[in-house]
């Protein structure tokens, strides 16, 4: 089970504008064995998405991978090129797309958008990729009957489950959820993420999910990145993060989140905005915004990096830490 | 305006129903009208100083309940009591005054703010039809009164910008100085915080609570999130299908409520760092459409212990408990 299947290695993805460079991923290394997923948390505009999106190849085109590696199954894909992308994509790696609602083509029948991809990879007849279609729509649970219809005919939860079933359309062996359920209901995200669970185990897939809401990483990945400002802050087993947590930013994160069982206080809010990934502060990222800061050490000295201060796979970037134990 | 009154709102058998629009045939020759009945004889109070949550999925009828609690959406049957009068649609006077004191801060902060306005000419656009007589001078003055509760300072700084220069969190501050501009005894909050980070949402949801406490504002607060609503409440109503399913105290989510549908959502509640005590109650299938209401209980297609009364015989929306309603004919623990 521990086989490595996806190793990020100080990711460096920048966005050229007008003015300069945009670090949107500034050294991100993550490695995700068979079977496992792994959760990316953070605000909007850590770089969580376009992290996600560098593994896949799909930047926009003022966005480029400009340091470090990406090495899925042992090859390296950081340069492939266009041609050969086409093969890795979906079959290897495919994505389920932020808010269903637009995901879908509107003027095309459901079932007639989830064989694209398996008329595109692979040499099969139309009523065989049918038959397939059918197969996906039971897997996911949906009404067989309901494969002839058209995307505005479904609710938000069924599209979600078409979108699920064209990601899962090639076997691909790593799926990627960008906020799988942000703009679903409780009930209806309650069943998307059982659903995707259950396939998860069944179809033995690994997973990246990207997501701000940290109660959806504790229900569904076994190992979750806090990220910040285009860097991985915290990195371990999710139990460990979430009850054990070392880095300020995810206690603070953490206790952004009221707990229904446990004592009725207001939560609490990071003050501040995350910094400008134009210009970047010196030092610790987080350093404005940390209620911890040691003027001496945080913002003086470089970014702090991510070490295993524990020795148990727990990895925390910040200089408070180093100090303490060294 | 009485004093002595104890609700700033009281909603009484509140319906509002939707005409579909359809083809000649359907409307004219089969004369086979189809109405949606978004809310569906709904009571509920706000007392003065409270916080009421009022939670549902989408198409469970909340936005409609807020709207025609403000005459937003035309109210088809019911009444509104607001501050011990009922609402008198047809008295310009009055409904100035009401329109003054009763507000709304709407879901999406990057929509509602008009992106040709700077955020003076938003805040203080309703002084127009209240002191429209004042001069720009005065007007900066209450605008940065505003601003500055609201929690974006320096106040002067942000006077003169325009929505696409702020972040979402600043833009909803904005919205909600626009609000207490006016000083309002009753607000109505559509979802205000569902666009926002969790880093940010409680610093927006902290100033409805210092809003509530400073100045006695009332509050409806319309959201998705149970967790939320358990929060900052006083009292929560749980809507499914247009009708409360459940109302009472906010701390009947964590532990108490009775109604199958409150007892299925909360189990949902993933929360962090927390180990499920509880089984998780996930529903089958979804919510069905508001055409076709099912007849009996409308939760009992879904329900995971109706039994074969629940699905002939409507329950009744009665108190069990002092200040706890319920729409159910066996309410009971089910986890």
């Amino acid at each position: 089970m521990s086989e490595v299947l996806l190793e990020v290695q100080n990711l460096k993805t920048y966005f050229t504008i007008t003015k300069g460079k945009v670090k949107a991923v500034d050294g991100v290394s993550f490695t995700l064995n068979k079977g496992e997923s792994i959760g990316l948390v953070g605000e909007s505009g850590c770089g969580k998405t376009t992290t996600a999106l560098s593994v896949i190849r799909l930047l926009p085109k003022e966005g480029n991978v400009e340091g470090g590696k990406i090495i899925f199954e042992g090859n390296d894909i950081t340069n492939l090129e266009e041609e050969k992308l086409s093969d890795f994509r979906w079959k290897e790696v495919s994505m389920i797309f932020q808010g269903a609602m637009n995901a879908l083509n509107p003027v095309k029948r459901v079932c007639d958008q989830i064989a694209e991809p398996i008329l595109l990879h692979e040499k099969i007849s139309k009523t065989e990729a049918m038959k397939r279609v059918k197969e996906l729509f039971e897997l996911v649970e949906l009404d067989t009957n309901l494969m002839y219809s058209y995307p505005h005919e479904f609710s938000g939860g069924m599209r979600q489950r078409a979108i699920i079933a064209m990601a899962l359309a090639c076997n691909p062996k790593l799926i990627i959820g960008d906020e799988p359920t942000t703009a679903l209901d409780v009930m209806v995200q309650a069943q998307i993420l059982d659903l995707i669970n259950d396939l998860r185990k069944k179809l033995n897939m690994s997973m990246i999910m990207i997501t701000h809401d940290l109660s959806i990483i504790t229900e569904t990945c076994d190992k979750v990145a806090i990220m910040y400002a285009g860097k991985i802050v915290e990195l371990g087993e999710t139990e460990e993060v979430v009850t054990n947590s070392l880095h300020p930013y995810t206690k603070m994160l953490i206790s952004a989140f009221p707990n229904i069982y446990g004592e009725r206080k207001m939560v609490d809010s990071i003050p501040g905005d995350p910094p400008d990934l134009y210009n970047p502060p010196e030092g610790c990222r987080f350093a404005q915004r940390c209620h911890m800061v040691n003027s001496k050490v945080c913002i003086p000295e470089e970014s702090p990096p991510l070490i295993d201060y524990t020795g148990e796979g727990h990895f925390v970037a910040c200089h408070l830490w180093r100090n303490s134990n060294v | 305006m009485c004093e002595n009154t104890k609700n700033i709102i009281e909603i009484n058998d509140l319906e509002v129903n939707f005409k579909i629009k359809q083809g000649f045939y359907e409307e004219y020759i089969k004369r086979d009208k189809k109405i949606v009945r978004a809310v569906d004889k709904v009571n509920l109070n706000i007392g003065k100083g409270e916080i009421v949550s009022l939670v549902g999925e989408s198409g469970s009828g909340k936005t409609s309940t807020g709207r025609a609690l403000l005459q937003l959406t035309p109210i088809s049957s019911g009444n509104i009591v607001f501050d011990g009068e009922e609402i008198k649609l047809n008295d310009k006077e009055y409904m100035k005054n009401f329109r003054k004191r009763a507000q709304m801060i709407f879901q999406d902060p990057y929509q509602s703010l008009n992106p040709r306005f700077t955020v003076f000419d938003i805040v203080t656009e309703p002084l127009l039809f209240t002191n429209s007589k004042a001069r720009i001078a005065e007007k900066e003055v209450l605008a940065l009164k505003a601003l500055e509760f609201a929690g974006l300072r320096p106040a002067a700084e942000y006077l003169y910008r325009y929505p696409h220069e702020l972040s979402g969190g600043q833009r909803q501050r904005v919205s909600i100085a626009t609000c207490f501009i006016m000083s309002p005894d009753f607000i109505i909050a559509d979802e205000p915080v569902s666009m926002l980070d969790a880093s940010v949402r409680a610093d927006i949801l902290k100033l409805f609570v210092s809003m509530k406490e400073q100045q006695g504002t009332s509050f409806l607060f319309i959201t998705h999130d149970l967790a939320l609503a358990w929060l900052i409440s006083n009292r929560v109503a749980i809507m499914y299908l247009g009708k409360i399913m459940e109302s009472g105290p906010a701390d009947l989510i964590a532990d108490g409520c009775l109604h199958p549908y409150s007892q299925a959502l909360t189990s949902v509640l993933a929360m962090v760092g927390e180990k499920k005590k509880t089984k998780r109650i996930v529903l089958k299938d979804e919510t069905p459409s508001p055409l076709k209401v099912p007849k009996g209980c409308r939760f009992h297609t879904r329900c995971p212990v109706s039994r074969p009364y629940c699905s002939e015989v409507e329950p009744e929306y009665r108190e069990i408990n002092p200040g706890h309603f319920i729409y159910c004919h066996y309410p009971q623990k089910i986890i």
